[in-house]
C-alpha cells in the first residue's frame, strides 16, 4: 500500500469556494465534506436516540417484575433501539466517513455524482422522522423485533407498519444511492496511478461494502413490500393456509439481514487498518491478503444467511451446510486479526486514543467473532439462540466492533476535518470510561444466556437477577460516557485546540494526510499523480 | 482508466433539487403508508391527498434536476469521465433493480419447490401433512391451497405471448434506434423509438386486459394463495417497470424532436435503452418462470 | 481435548458460579450438562468449542499484549519494516481451518442424531398460541391447556415473588423417563418457539408447519424452559413446565387424565340441563376473563387501543348476544382473536360472556347459560 502523492496541490486559497452560508448551505450542498459532517452528525443523533431507548431497556430490566415500561412498549423500544442503531447509527456513520474520506484517500476532487449524494442524505432525516414518530401513534409504532418476523408482523401487527414499511422502502432507496456513488466514486476517480492494488483498505473495504449493500438492500425492500401486501391485500407469501410459508419471510430476510452484518463491519476493518500502521509506525502487514480476506467474507456472507434459524426446522442437509458455510467465515477474518497483531509485532508503537479504541476493537471484536463462532455450531446454537448470549455476541461486534471503530476514526481524522486537536484528556476519559463500562456491560450477558435467559423479554426470573443489575449499571455508565464524547465533538466542532499540521499523526500514510489541516473545502481539484 | 484524466471533473454548485426530492420522498411515504392504512381499513384520513402531493413534488424535482442536467450537459461542462460516472451509476442502479426482482423469483421458487412440497408432506414434513393438512395435493400451479382457495392457472398462450412477442421486438427496434443516433441517422432514430414507444403501450394494454380477465373470468386474484401471489406481485411490478421505461423513452424521444442528443452525448438516452432491454430481461424470465414451467 | 484442561475450565465455572455471587438465587454459569444423553453432548461440544476459543484468544491477545509491552516507542525501538511473509500467512490459514473441520465432525454426528425423530414411542403435539402452550397426546385421549401461574400481582410487584417467578404454570406437560418422547411442534398464530434447556430442545413453533424433535429423559424431575421467539406481548410469560415420570407413574397419571377428561366431557352434558345464577356466573367469568382474556383486552376492559379492542361499551358486548358469543367461540380469523370454543367448555364460556356483558359498567343484565352457547356451537 504504497501511496505517496508525487505532486501535491495546496491550491486551497484560489478555490474559496462560495457556498451560501447559514441553513441552505447544508440543504443545498454537493460537497463531499459538507455531505459526510451531516451524515456523521445525524449518525451521532441517532446513536444517543437509540442509547436512550436502550436505557429504557435497561431501566425495565434492573430488577425483575414491571417497573418502568408495559410489555407492548418494551417489544417497541427494543425494536425501535436495533433498527435506529442498525439504519441511523452505524450505516450513516460509516457512510458519512466514505463521503468525507474516500474522496480524499483517491485523489478524487469529490464524490462522482455529488447531487445525488446529497439527496441520499436528506432522506434519512425523514425516514426516521416517520419511524420514530410511529411510536406515538394510537397502538404505537412497530413491536415485532428489528427482524420483523411474520406473521407477528403481517397479521398479528397494528396498523402502523404500513409507515414503517414505507419508511424501511425509502431507507433503502438512500442506501442504495450512497453505495452506488461510493462505488462508482472509486472505480471511476481515483487519481493517475492509484491503481486498485495501491488503493486504501478503507476504501477496498468500502468498495465491497457497497458492492454487498446495492446486492441486499433491495432484497430487504422485496421482503417488506411482501409484508404490506400480506398484511394488507391478502397475498399468502408467509401465510401457509394459502400456500405460502412464515420461514420463507425469515430466508428472504436473512439473505439481505447477514450480507448486512458484514456491511456494517468491513468499514470498521477498513479503518482498524489505517490506524493500526499509523501508530505502530510500520507497514500494513499482508496488504493483499487483507484485500483478498475482505472480498472472501463478502462472497461467504451470501452463504451463510440460515445460521439465524437453525431452530426454524430446516432439513439436516440444510443445517449442516449453512453450519459449515458460517465457520468458514471465521478463516478470512482470522487472517485479518492475525495481520493487525502482525503489523503491531516489531514496532514502535505509541497509544494516542485513536490507537486506543483501535487496540479495543481488536481485542473486543474478536470476543464478539469467537462467541459467533460458537454459535454458528448448530446443535449448541439450539441452546444459544435467542437468549442473551446472542444478544453479547452481537454487541461485542457491533458496540465494540461497529460503534468502537467509528470512535477510533473520528478520533484518528477530527484534526484533519476540523484543524485543531481535540481534547486530549477528555478522549482519554471517554475511552477509558467506555471501555469498562462496556465490558461490564455486555460480558455478563454471555453468563445470563447460557443460564438461560432469553431475549425480548421484559421481565425475568430470579435466577437473573443479581447478573442483570449490573448489567444495567454498566449500561447506564456506558451511556454516561458517550455524553463526554458528545461534550468534545461540541468543543472540537466550535474549533478549540491547539493548531495541527497536514500529517497529524507522526506515522499516518496517505493522500488524506497531504493536504492542510483543516481541509479546504474543495481538494485535488487537480488529481495528483501516484507513482 | 486513470490516466486518461486530463479535463477537471464537473462538481455542480449547490443545488435544491436533491432536498426537494427528499421532502417528495418523505411526503410518498407517509401518504403511501396512510393511503394503505386507509383504503384497507375504509378510515378517513389525507394519506390519498399526501400521496399526490408528494408525486408531483417528486415530478417537479425531477424536472427541475433534470433541466439542470441536460443545460450543464448543452453547454458541455460534462467531461467524459462524468459520462462514465453516469453509466456506471446507471449500471450499477440497473443490478439493484435485478436483486429487486430475485427477491420476487426467490420468493416464486420457495413457495413453490420447497414451501409446497413440505405442506404436503415432503422432506421432513410428513406430519405437517398427516396432521394440518391431510387433503392437501402438492401440483403447481398451485390451484387449490391448502386452506381450500380455489383459482385458475394463467396459460402461456394468448395474451402473455403476444406480449412476450411485443416486447422483444421492442428490445430490436430500441437497439435499431440506438443503432440510428449513432450512425446520426435522425429519421432512422425517430421513427425506430417511435415504433418502440408504441411497443410499449400495446403490451401495458394487453397486461391490463390479462388482469381484467383474471379477476372476473378466472378468480385469479392477489388472494388467490401463493400463485396469486406470485403472479400479481411479480408481473405487477415488472409491468410499474414497464411503464416507467415507456415514460423514459417517451421524453426521450421529445428530447430528440428538441434536438438533443449527438452520437457523442448521448447519455441519458443509452440509460433509458439500457433500462428498456433489462425490463425485457425481466419478462423473458417471467414468462419462462411464472406461465410457461 | 486433553480432559486436564477440560476439567480446569469446568471448574473454573463452578467456582465462579458459587463463590462469587452467593447472595440471592444463584444462577449456573454456565450451561448445563441436562438431563439427557443428548443434551450431555450438546454440553460437550459447548465446552470444546468454548476452549478452542479460549485458546486461540489467549495466544492471539498474548501476541498482542506482547508487542504491546515491548515494540513501543518510548522503549526507544525502531519499527521494522517487513510487510509480508506468504509462508506465515498459509499458515495462519491452514491451521484454523483444521481446528474448523476438527469441531465440525463431532457437531455434524450429534446435529444428525438430534434431528431424527423416528421410532419415538410418545407423541405429544405441542401447539404454541399468544401465549400458552396446547398439549395433546397422540395415542390417549388427553388434551390441554398450559398457562403461566405466577400472579400478576407478583409481576407488578404487590406481592412477594414466588421461588419459580414466571417459571411456573397451572398444567404441566407430563412425559416418561428412559422412553424416546416425540414433539410435534406447531402454533396457532405467530411464530413461538419451545425451549427446554435441560433437554436441548429448541424448535420454532411455525404456523401451518409441524416441527419434530425429541428427547429421552434420564432422570425423573421438574424441568423449566420458555418460549423462546419473541411472539407479541405477553412473549416473557408464556413458560414451560415439563414433568418427567417414571414409566409406571407416567402410566397412572395418564390414566387418570384419562378418567377425569372423559369426567368433564359428562358433565358438560349434564350442565346443559341447568342454569345457573348471575352471581355465580360473574364469579367464575372473572377468573376466566383475568387467566384468558386478560392478556390483551386488559383487567379494566379497555384494551390496547389500535391493537386489542375494549370490550367495555363495546357494541359487540352490548349488543346481540349470539354474535357475541360467536367472536368468542370461533375468533376472529387473520387477527389475534382466538376461537376459544376448543380452548374453555361451556360452562366457562358462559361465565365469561356474562362477566363482559356485565362487568366495567357494562350493564346488560344479561346471563348467557351453557345452552346458549353450545346452541351456537352445535350451529356451526
Ligand atoms: C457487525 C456485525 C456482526 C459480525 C461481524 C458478526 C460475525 C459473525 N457472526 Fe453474528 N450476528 C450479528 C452481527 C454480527 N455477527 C447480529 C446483529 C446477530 C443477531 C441478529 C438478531 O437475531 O437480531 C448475529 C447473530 C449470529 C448468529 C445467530 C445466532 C442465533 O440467533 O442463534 C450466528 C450463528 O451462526 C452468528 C455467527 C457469526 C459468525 C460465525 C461471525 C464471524 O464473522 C466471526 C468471525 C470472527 C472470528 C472467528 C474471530 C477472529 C478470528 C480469529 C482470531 C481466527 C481464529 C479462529 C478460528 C478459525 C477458530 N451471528
Ligand atoms: C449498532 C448497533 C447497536 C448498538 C450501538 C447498541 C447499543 C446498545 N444496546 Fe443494543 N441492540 C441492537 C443493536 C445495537 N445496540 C440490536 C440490533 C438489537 C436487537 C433488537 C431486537 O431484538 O430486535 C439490540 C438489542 C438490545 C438489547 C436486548 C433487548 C431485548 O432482547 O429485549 C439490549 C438489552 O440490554 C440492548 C442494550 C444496548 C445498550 C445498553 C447499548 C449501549 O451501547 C447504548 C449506549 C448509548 C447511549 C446510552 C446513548 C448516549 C447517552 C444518552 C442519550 C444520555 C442518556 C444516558 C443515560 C440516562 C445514562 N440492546
Ligand atoms: C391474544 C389476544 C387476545 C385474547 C387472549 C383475547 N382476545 Fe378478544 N380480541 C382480540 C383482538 C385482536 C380482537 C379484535 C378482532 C378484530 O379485529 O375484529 C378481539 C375482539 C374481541 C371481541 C369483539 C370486540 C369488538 O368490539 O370487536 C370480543 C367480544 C372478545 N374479543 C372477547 C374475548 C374473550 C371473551 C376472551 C377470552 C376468553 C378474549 N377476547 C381473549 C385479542 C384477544
Ligand atoms: Cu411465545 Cu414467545
Ligand atoms: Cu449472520
Amino acid at each position: 500500500m504504497s501511496s505517496v502523492a508525487e505532486e501535491v496541490h495546496h491550491d486551497d486559497d484560489h478555490h474559496d469556494h462560495h457556498h451560501t452560508p447559514g441553513i441552505k448551505r447544508w440543504l443545498y450542498t454537493t460537497n463531499h465534506k459538507d455531505i459526510g459532517t451531516l451524515y456523521l452528525w445525524f449518525a451521532f443523533i441517532m446513536f444517543l436516540v437509540g442509547g436512550a431507548m436502550a436505557m429504557v431497556i435497561r431501566a425495565e430490566l434492573f430488577q425483575p417484575g414491571m417497573q418502568i415500561v408495559e410489555p407492548n412498549f418494551f417489544n417497541q423500544m427494543t425494536t425501535v433501539h436495533g433498527l435506529v442503531m442498525v439504519f441511523g447509527a452505524v450505516m450513516p456513520a460509516f457512510t458519512g466517513l466514505a463521503n468525507w474520506m474516500v474522496p480524499m484517500m483517491i485523489g478524487a476532487p469529490d464524490m462522482a455524482l455529488p447531487r445525488m449524494n446529497n439527496w441520499s442524505f436528506w432522506i434519512l432525516p425523514f425516514a426516521f422522522l416517520i419511524l420514530l414518530s410511529s411510536l406515538f401513534l394510537e397502538g404505537g409504532g412497530p413491536n415485532f423485533g428489528w427482524t420483523f418476523y411474520a406473521p407477528l408482523s403481517t397479521t398479528f401487527s397494528n396498523d402502523s407498519t404500513a409507515l414503517f414499511v414505507f419508511s424501511v422502502h425509502i431507507m433503502g432507496a438512500s442506501s442504495i444511492m450512497g453505495a452506488i456513488n461510493v462505488i462508482v466514486t472509486i472505480m471511476n476517480m481515483r487519481a493517475p496511478g492509484m491503481t486498485y492494488m495501491k488503493m486504501p483498505m478503507f476504501v477496498w473495504t468500502w468498495f465491497i461494502t457497497a458492492f454487498l449493500l446495492i446486492a441486499v438492500m433491495p432484497v430487504l425492500a422485496g421482503a417488506v413490500t411482501m409484508v404490506l401486501t400480506d398484511k394488507f391485500f391478502g397475498t399468502s407469501f408467509f401465510n401457509a393456509a394459502g400456500g405460502g410459508d412464515p420461514v420463507m419471510f425469515q430466508h428472504i430476510f436473512w439473505f439481505f439481514g447477514h450480507p448486512e452484518v458484514y456491511i456494517m463491519i468491513l468499514p470498521a476493518f477498513g479503518i482498524i487498518s489505517h490506524i493500526v500502521p499509523a501508530f505502530a509506525r510500520k507497514p500494513l502487514f499482508g496488504y493483499a491478503s487483507m484485500v483478498y480476506a475482505t472480498a472472501s467474507i463478502a462472497l461467504l456472507s451470501f452463504i451463510v444467511w440460515a445460521h439465524h434459524m437453525f431452530t426454524t426446522g430446516m432439513p439436516v442437509v440444510a443445517e449442516l451446510f449453512f453450519m459449515i458455510a458460517t465457520m468458514l467465515i471465521s478463516v478470512p477474518t482470522g487472517v485479518k486479526v492475525f495481520n493487525w497483531v502482525a503489523t503491531m509485532w516489531r514496532g514502535a508503537m505509541t497509544f494516542e486514543v485513536p490507537m486506543l479504541f483501535a487496540l479495543a476493537f481488536i481485542v473486543l471484536f474478536t470476543i464478539g467473532g469467537l462467541s459467533g463462532l460458537m454459535l454458528a455450531i448448530t446443535p449448541v446454537d439450539f441452546q444459544y439462540h435467542d437468549t442473551y448470549f446472542v444478544v453479547a455476541h452481537f454487541h461485542y461486534v457491533l458496540v465494540t466492533g461497529a460503534i468502537f471503530s467509528i470512535m477510533a476514526a473520528a478520533y484518528y481524522w477530527l484534526p484533519k476535518w476540523t484543524g485543531k486537536m481535540f481534547d486530549i484528556k477528555l478522549a482519554q476519559w471517554h475511552f477509558w470510561c467506555s471501555l469498562i463500562s462496556v465490558n461490564l456491560l455486555f460480558f455478563p450477558m454471555h453468563f445470563v444466556g447460557l443460564a438461560g435467559m432469553p431475549r425480548r423479554i421484559p421481565d425475568y426470573a430470579l435466577q437473573f437477577a443479581d447478573f442483570n443489575k449490573w448489567i444495567s449499571l454498566g449500561g447506564f455508565a456506558f451511556g454516561l460516557s458517550q455524553l463526554i464524547f458528545l461534550a468534545l465533538l461540541i468543543k472540537a466542532c466550535r474549533k478549540k485546540g491547539d493548531s495541527v499540521p497536514a500529517r497529524v499523526w507522526e506515522g499516518a500514510e496517505g493522500l488524506e494526510w497531504e493536504v492542510p489541516s483543516p481541509a479546504p473545502y474543495h481538494t485535488f481539484e487537480t488529481p495528483p499523480v501516484i507513482k | 482508466m486513470s490516466d486518461q484524466q486530463v479535463e477537471k471533473y464537473y462538481v455542480p454548485d449547490q443545488s435544491p433539487w436533491p432536498f426537494v426530492g427528499a421532502v417528495a420522498l418523505f411526503l410518498i411515504a407517509v401518504g403511501a403508508g396512510n393511503f394503505v392504512i386507509e383504503t384497507t381499513k375504509g378510515t378517513e384520513g389525507y394519506g390519498g391527498i399526501t400521496l399526490i402531493v408528494g408525486l408531483l413534488t417528486l415530478f417537479v424535482m425531477l424536472f427541475g434536476w433534470f433541466r439542470d442536467q441536460i443545460n450543464e450537459s448543452m453547454s458541455g461542462m460534462h467531461g467524459v469521465q462524468l459520462g462514465r460516472s453516469y453509466r456506471q451509476g446507471m449500471s450499477w442502479f440497473i443490478f439493484s433493480e435485478v436483486m429487486f426482482f430475485a427477491a420476487f423469483f426467490g420468493a416464486l421458487f420457495y413457495a413453490r419447490n420447497i414451501a409446497m412440497p413440505w405442506l404436503g408432506g415432503d422432506s421432513n414434513n410428513a406430519m405437517t401433512h398427516e396432521v394440518l393438512w391431510p387433503g392437501f395435493e402438492a401440483v403447481w400451479p398451485l390451484v387449490t391451497t391448502p386452506g381450500g382457495t380455489t383459482t385458475e392457472a394463467m396459460g402461456w398462450g394468448g395474451l402473455p405471448l403476444y406480449n412476450t412477442i411485443i416486447l422483444l421486438v421492442s428490445s430490436v427496434t430500441c437497439h435499431f434506434a440506438h443503432v440510428g443516433l449513432e450512425e446520426g441517422n435522425r429519421k432512422k432514430l425517430i421513427v425506430f423509438l417511435g415504433v418502440t414507444i408504441l411497443l410499449g403501450c400495446g403490451f401495458l394494454v394487453l397486461q391490463v386486459e390479462e388482469y381484467i380477465h383474471a379477476y372476473r373470468e378466472m378468480g385469479l386474484m392477489l388472494t388467490s394463495g401463493t400463485y396469486g401471489s406470485t403472479f400479481f406481485m411479480l408481473t405487477g411490478f415488472h409491468g410499474l417497470h414497464v411503464t416507467l421505461g415507456t415514460l423514459l423513452l417517451i421524453i426521450m424521444f421529445l428530447r430528440i424532436l428538441k434536438g438533443h442528443f449527438t452520437p457523442k452525448n448521448q447519455f441519458a438516452f443509452m440509460a433509458a435503452s439500457w433500462y428498456w432491454h433489462f425490463v425485457d430481461v425481466v419478462w423473458v424470465g417471467l414468462f419462462m418462470f411464472v406461465y410457461i414451467l | 481435548m486433553s480432559r486436564g484442561v477440560y476439567k480446569w475450565a469446568t471448574l473454573l465455572f463452578s467456582l465462579l458460579s458459587t463463590s462469587v455471587f452467593a447472595e440471592g438465587k444463584s444462577m449456573p454459569l454456565n450451561l448445563t450438562k441436562g438431563a439427557s444423553d443428548i443434551s450431555a453432548q450438546v454440553y460437550d461440544l459447548h465446552m470444546i468449542i468454548f476452549i478452542i476459543c479460549a485458546v486461540i484468544g489467549v495466544v492471539v491477545f498474548g501476541a498482542m499484549f506482547v508487542s504491546m509491552l515491548l515494540h513501543r516507542k518510548s522503549r526507544g525501538v525502531t519499527p521494522a519494516n517487513f510487510h509480508e511473509s506468504t509462508t506465515v500467512e498459509i499458515i495462519w490459514t491452514i491451521i484454523p481451518f483444521i481446528i474448523l473441520i476438527g469441531v465440525a465432525i463431532p457437531a455434524a454426528n450429534t446435529l444428525i442424531a438430534m434431528e431424527d425423530p423416528s421410532e419415538a414411542e410418545v407423541s405429544i403435539v405441542v401447539t404454541g398460541s399468544q401465549w400458552k402452550w396446547h398439549y395433546k397426546y397422540m395415542d390417549n385421549d388427553v388434551e390441554y391447556y398450559s398457562l403461566l401461574a405466577t400472579q400478576q400481582e407478583q409481576i407488578y410487584n404487590k406481592f412477594e415473588k414466588g421461588e419459580n417467578y414466571l417459571l411456573e404454570v397451572d398444567r404441566p406437560l407430563v412425559i416418561p423417563t428412559g422412553k424416546k418422547v416425540r414433539f410435534l411442534i406447531t402454533s396457532d398464530d405467530v411464530i413461538h418457539s419451545w425451549w427446554v434447556p435441560a433437554f436441548a430442545v429448541k424448535k420454532d413453533a411455525n404456523p401451518g408447519f409441524i416441527n419434530e424433535a425429541w428427547t429421552n429423559v434420564n432422570e425423573p424431575g421438574v424441568y423449566r424452559g420458555q418460549c423462546a421467539e419473541l411472539c407479541g406481548k405477553d412473549h416473557g410469560f408464556m413458560p414451560i413446565v415439563v414433568i418427567a415420570k417414571d414409566p409406571a407413574d407416567y402410566q397412572i397419571w395418564v390414566d387418570e387424565q384419562q378418567a377425569i377428561q372423559l369426567a368433564a366431557k359428562e358433565e358438560e352434558q349434564k350442565l346443559l340441563a341447568m342454569n345457573m345464577e348471575m352471581d355465580e356466573l360473574m364469579s367464575v367469568g372473572e377468573k376466566v376473563y383475568t387467566s384468558s382474556c386478560a392478556a390483551c383486552h386488559q383487567g379494566s376492559g379497555e384494551g390496547l387501543p389500535g391493537i386489542f379492542p375494549a370490550l367495555k361499551g363495546s357494541p359487540i358486548a352490548l349488543g346481540d348476544v349470539s354474535k357475541h358469543i360467536d367472536v368468542v367461540v370461533s375468533g376472529v380469523s387473520g387477527t389475534a382473536m382466538q376461537a376459544f370454543g376448543k380452548q374453555l367448555s361451556l360452562k366457562e364460556l358462559a361465565a365469561v360472556i356474562t362477566y363482559e356483558r356485565n362487568a366495567w359498567g357494562n350493564s346488560t343484565g344479561d346471563t348467557v347459560q351453557a345452552k346458549d352457547v353450545n346452541a351456537i356451537v352445535k350451529g356451526q
